[in-house]
């Protein structure tokens, strides 16, 4: 049974570096694993950190979250409000005591293909062996909601 | 209190003021805010150890302001608070004769500068058993701090009085009333509470003065007042943000430095 897991994983990316870097990665025809769903951003300003709940609420196994690196935000600073934003979210989520084993912070910029393929098939390697993700609320209903 | 009875009656008789807000006496033995519109009334504040609301809250509440020029009894999370709410631009300088009480002392403050002083020289002290919930809860390892936090919040039926207690929430739309996009989920059942309570921290962080305020609000008895001191203390340990101190400080989730630190990203 264990063997068998194939984790879900969501991908939130910025447009401007991850997304063009998650591109690359496939026009350079490097293969990685197809256990992630990427979502486009403009920006890793724009990503709320309750998109990150609500993934792990949905059934989510684990989370990348990737844009520009510093100095590089095609808005000029939208990764230096998103990085104080993950160092508060990440302390607090560890706080209330959830794996953040299971939740990625990456900078992959648009010439960093390989670099994104390594991240991808790292977190999938890990979560595989983690198992499926702990719900942060009560399943039954969490099977009611997902239904429609 | 004398001194405090004999203040608040100088304030309304001279006309300084049009209302004093204050502890009462109230039922079950439990003290409750009053709103003392004439001198007369004076007599009906209380100050002693059973107060611990955070009366802040009330400074920006229509029914209060439509009264006319307020005074506030504070103690020091109070003064705290009224200060961060300057900061934020809720409260204009001088708006409020502040009341700054803490044992048997009283002193006025009402400009930002003595506020600031008073903040800064009357540290929020916790009581020894949030202490040692605070000692308890770090002593868990990840798993049993998951499980802990689980069992606690799935007490929490979604009243919001922690909201409605803290003087530092106070959007007039919240995002639990937002439905598009559906953040939180409405029913009063478990599921939503983990993303409300995440939300109230990380709304918090860098705020939140640790006056516990939510956690006496608390119908469950959930202490959910250690979530945002928690959210506070990574403010101030990562960012150097220590809220309620200066009337002019930016906001910690809204500003950035170039140097933050972080170990985690890849």
């Amino acid at each position: 049974m264990e063997n068998t897991f194939e984790p879900k994983i969501v991908a939130y990316v910025c447009n401007w570096c991850t997304y063009a870097g998650a591109d690359l990665t496939g026009t350079s025809r490097i293969k990685y694993a197809a256990n992630v769903r990427i979502v486009r951003f403009p920006c890793t300003g724009r990503i709320d950190y309750n998109l990150l709940l609500k993934a792990l609420a949905l059934g989510a196994d684990g989370i990348i979250v990737s844009g520009c690196h510093p100095n590089d935000c095609h808005y000029t600073s939208g990764n230096f409000h998103a990085r104080r934003r993950w160092i508060v979210f990440k302390q607090m989520m560890e706080y209330m005591g959830y794996d953040m084993r299971r939740v990625k912070f990456s900078w992959v910029s648009a010439a960093e293909g390989a670099k994104w393929a390594d991240i991808v098939n790292t977190t999938v390697r890990e979560i595989r062996e983690l198992g499926p993700a702990q719900r942060i609320q009560n399943e039954e209903f969490r099977m009611m909601n997902s239904e429609g | 209190m004398q001194a405090l009875h004999q203040k608040v009656k100088e304030l309304l008789e001279s006309g300084k003021v049009q209302v004093v807000i204050g502890y009462g006496e109230g039922s079950g033995g439990k003290s409750r805010p009053v709103f003392i519109r004439s001198a007369a009334d004076a007599a009906k504040l209380v100050w002693d150890d059973r107060c611990h609301q955070n009366l802040a809250v009330y400074i920006n509440k229509p029914e209060i302001k439509k009264m006319g020029k307020a005074a506030i009894v504070a103690h020091p999370a109070a003064v705290r608070t009224i200060v961060q709410m300057i900061a934020e631009h809720q409260l204009s300088s001088g708006a409020i004769i502040v009341l700054a009480v803490e044992n048997d002392t009283l002193e006025e403050l009402t400009d930002n500068s003595s506020l600031e002083v008073y903040a800064q020289s009357h540290p929020v002290l916790f009581p020894p058993f949030v202490v040692k919930e605070i000692e308890d809860i770090a002593a868990l390892s990840a798993a049993e701090r998951f499980e802990f936090w689980q069992n606690e919040l799935e007490k929490c039926f979604k009243c919001y009085a922690c909201r409605a207690a803290c003087p530092l929430c106070y959007c007039e739309r919240c995002i639990v009333e937002c439905n598009q996009p559906q953040w939180v989920s409405v029913p009063s059942h478990a599921q939503g509470n983990f993303e409300w309570h995440m939300n109230r921290a990380m709304h918090l962080a860098g705020r939140c003065v640790s006056c516990g305020s939510c956690t006496i609000a608390c119908p469950a008895g959930i202490p959910i007042g250690l979530l945002t001191i928690e959210a506070s203390r990574i403010a101030r340990t990562e960012f150097g943000f220590e809220p309620g101190i200066s009337c002019d400080a930016s906001s910690a989730m809204s500003s950035f430095r170039n140097e933050d630190k972080e170990t985690f990203i890849q």
